[in-house]
């Protein structure tokens, strides 16, 4: 297995805490001189960044929200001026505003670095043809890639958002060995596949990247199985660098983080209280390297674990479980905390593809009531009304079994849950409307 | 053998008319229609005259259909034509899925239709018995 940067990637526990707390330090200097936002804060808060001697002082300075960022908008936390800033990208969000994100020249060098150790973590080398089907646009996930995937020496094809069949068209001709998409769109492109009656084997793809939305280990399966891939998971966020946070390696068993470039912390979401490494909870984000926009325990609202111990790969930087969920999707009903992706787990078992659902919570005369609107696919119709009967009798008893959870089920038609312009919403709750 | 398209289709108002527009407007001709109730939802069975064109146009307007076939026969319109037909689905122990009919000509000849699990057995036993079979072509220009 290659390494991209072994120096780092390796790095000694010691000599990784002595590299991290000098980059805070610098850090933290340089936002206390030039963002009026934390200026403000650690003045209140008489932090002074030359006093920060541990890294565990970090704790002291309070958490930087998205709800910040949006009021800081376009450039109220941006470190350096804009001459400065070789580019400008927006994070995602299908609902909220934009945040607007700069970068510097070594902004980018250290972003295409990160992304260099995403793929070589996956296997992937300058052998490779990589077909990008993300969207080159404003936000940062294609590009990101893209530089990456230059670095590593591989043969890029930025197929960005043609259709599906031209994706396939490319990747059969061009010979792609490497599709870098959402986990949703390459089931879609394995769907497309089998109606243009191509044998997966005659393609010559080995790996997938996928991310930049929430999935779960049955969709890994399933990808895997339909196009015939080892399939990688990767973390990012538009606010920092996407792709670029952490990556999975070949052991396929959480992300390592990329510690010399951010520290992370996971807390209580509820309370801000730190946890362990193994508690579930709030992943917190300090960037020490960025230069035109850094964020000091930035909260990003996903959902996951820290694991401890050694990776069979040889990196010593720490892992993170899949992210379960988000803080703004997870919801409780009656004592019950769910995700979203819980249930699509579920439904992906049962379904055997990707679902299409959403959770409405409704309060009915004092009693809290969850509907679990599904979509109809071709997958899963049948003209037999009992069988129809029998899979929401299914979906209900599994999801009772495995979340502990009473929920009413609902079949709905396709697209029936697709709103305008934006993604499905997974939650609805209604419970605190008049 | 006919082809009976099924649609899945949520209880709402205006829905059996959106599908009942889609296919006029390709000049499609319903010979039968039923619909399976389920509280919030329906299967929407059709006999048409051109099925695997019904089918494509339901799905390109994001609908989920499915084609299937199914054993059509001619029974006599008078009491106890059904009687004999089900005495002969009983003896031969052929299960039905789902059942409707619907007269050809009144008071001469009527269509029964079975949706069964092995089509093509089921045919062959009620061949065995004399009875009428009808297929695609015989159902839309009798």
């Amino acid at each position: 297995m290659t390494i991209w940067n072994k120096k780092f990637e390796c790095i000694s526990p010691g000599e990784l805490e002595q590299l991290q707390l000098e980059r805070l330090q610098s850090t933290l200097n340089r936002v206390s001189r030039n963002v009026v936002f934390y200026q403000k804060i650690f003045e209140r808060e008489g932090i002074i960044p030359e006093r920060i001697r541990e890294l565990s002082d970090l704790r002291r300075i309070p958490f930087t929200s998205r709800r910040t960022l949006r009021a800081a908008y376009p450039y109220d936390m941006f470190a350096v001026p804009l001459r400065e800033v070789v580019r400008l990208q927006t994070s995602s969000g299908t609902t909220q505003e934009p945040i607007v994100v700069g970068y510097t020249r070594n902004d980018v060098e250290h972003w295409t670095e990160l992304v260099a150790r995403v793929l070589t973590g996956a296997g992937i080398n300058r052998d490779d043809v990589i077909q990008i089907s993300f969207d080159y646009g404003l936000f940062p996930g294609a590009l990101g890639m893209h530089y990456g995937a230059e670095a590593v020496g591989a043969s890029v094809i930025p197929a960005s958002t043609a259709g599906s069949r031209r994706q396939i068209t490319v990747m059969r001709d061009f010979r792609s060995t490497v599709l870098i998409a959402a986990p949703g769109y390459g089931l879609r492109l394995a769907r497309m596949i089998r109606e243009m009656k191509i044998n997966p084997q005659d393609l010559f793809l080995r790996v997938g990247l996928f991310g930049a939305e929430t999935w779960s280990e049955n969709l890994r399966r399933e990808l895997e199985e339909r196009l015939r891939i080892k399939a990688y998971d990767f973390y990012g966020l538009s606010e920092l660098f996407n792709p670029g946070v952490a990556s999975e390696c070949e052991a396929q068993n959480g992300l390592h983080i990329f510690e010399d470039h951010f520290i992370p912390e996971i807390i209580d979401p509820g309370t801000g209280r730190p946890l362990d490494f193994g508690e579930e909870g709030e992943l917190v984000l300090t960037s020490i390297t960025k230069e035109a926009f850094p964020l000091i325990r930035y909260r990003t609202g996903d959902i996951t674990t820290l694991i401890k111990g050694k990776c069979s790969c040889g990196r010593t930087l720490v892992r993170m479980a899949r992210v379960k969920g988000r803080t703004d999707d997870m919801f409780s009903v009656l004592g019950v905390s769910v995700f979203p992706s819980q249930v699509e787990e579920i439904l992906t078992r049962i379904e055997g593809t990707e679902p299409h659902f959403q959770i409405r919570i409704d309060r009915e005369a004092d009693r809290e009531v969850v509907k679990l609107l599904v979509e109809i696919s071709p997958e899963i119709f049948s003209d037999e009304m009992k069988k129809m009967q029998k899979l929401k009798r299914e979906i209900k008893g599994e999801i009772y079994k495995l979340l502990d959870l009473e929920v009413e089920v609902k079949l709905v038609e396709p697209g029936a849950l697709i709103g305008r312009g934006e993604g499905v919403r997974r939650v609805i709750d209604n419970r605190n409307r008049g | 053998m006919p082809h009976q398209v099924a649609v899945f289709l949520e209880n709402k108002p205006g829905k059996l008319e959106r599908v009942t527009g889609l296919l006029a407007g390709a000049g499609i001709n319903i010979r039968a229609i039923t619909i399976a109730d389920s509280g919030d939802f329906g299967v929407l069975k059709l006999l048409v005259d051109k099925p695997a064109i019904t089918c494509n146009i339901l799905a390109q307007n994001g609908l989920v259909a499915t084609v299937r076939r199914v054993v059509a026969m001619k029974i006599p319109d008078k009491p106890g034509g059904l009687l004999n037909i089900a005495r002969i689905l009983t003896r031969q122990k052929i299960n039905i899925d789902d059942a409707y009919g619907f007269v050809l000509k009144s008071g001469e000849t009527a269509v029964f239709v079975i949706q069964v699990k092995d089509p093509d057995t089921a045919a062959d036993l009620l061949k065995a018995e004399g009875i009428q079979l009808l297929g695609d072509n015989d159902l839309y220009f009798l």
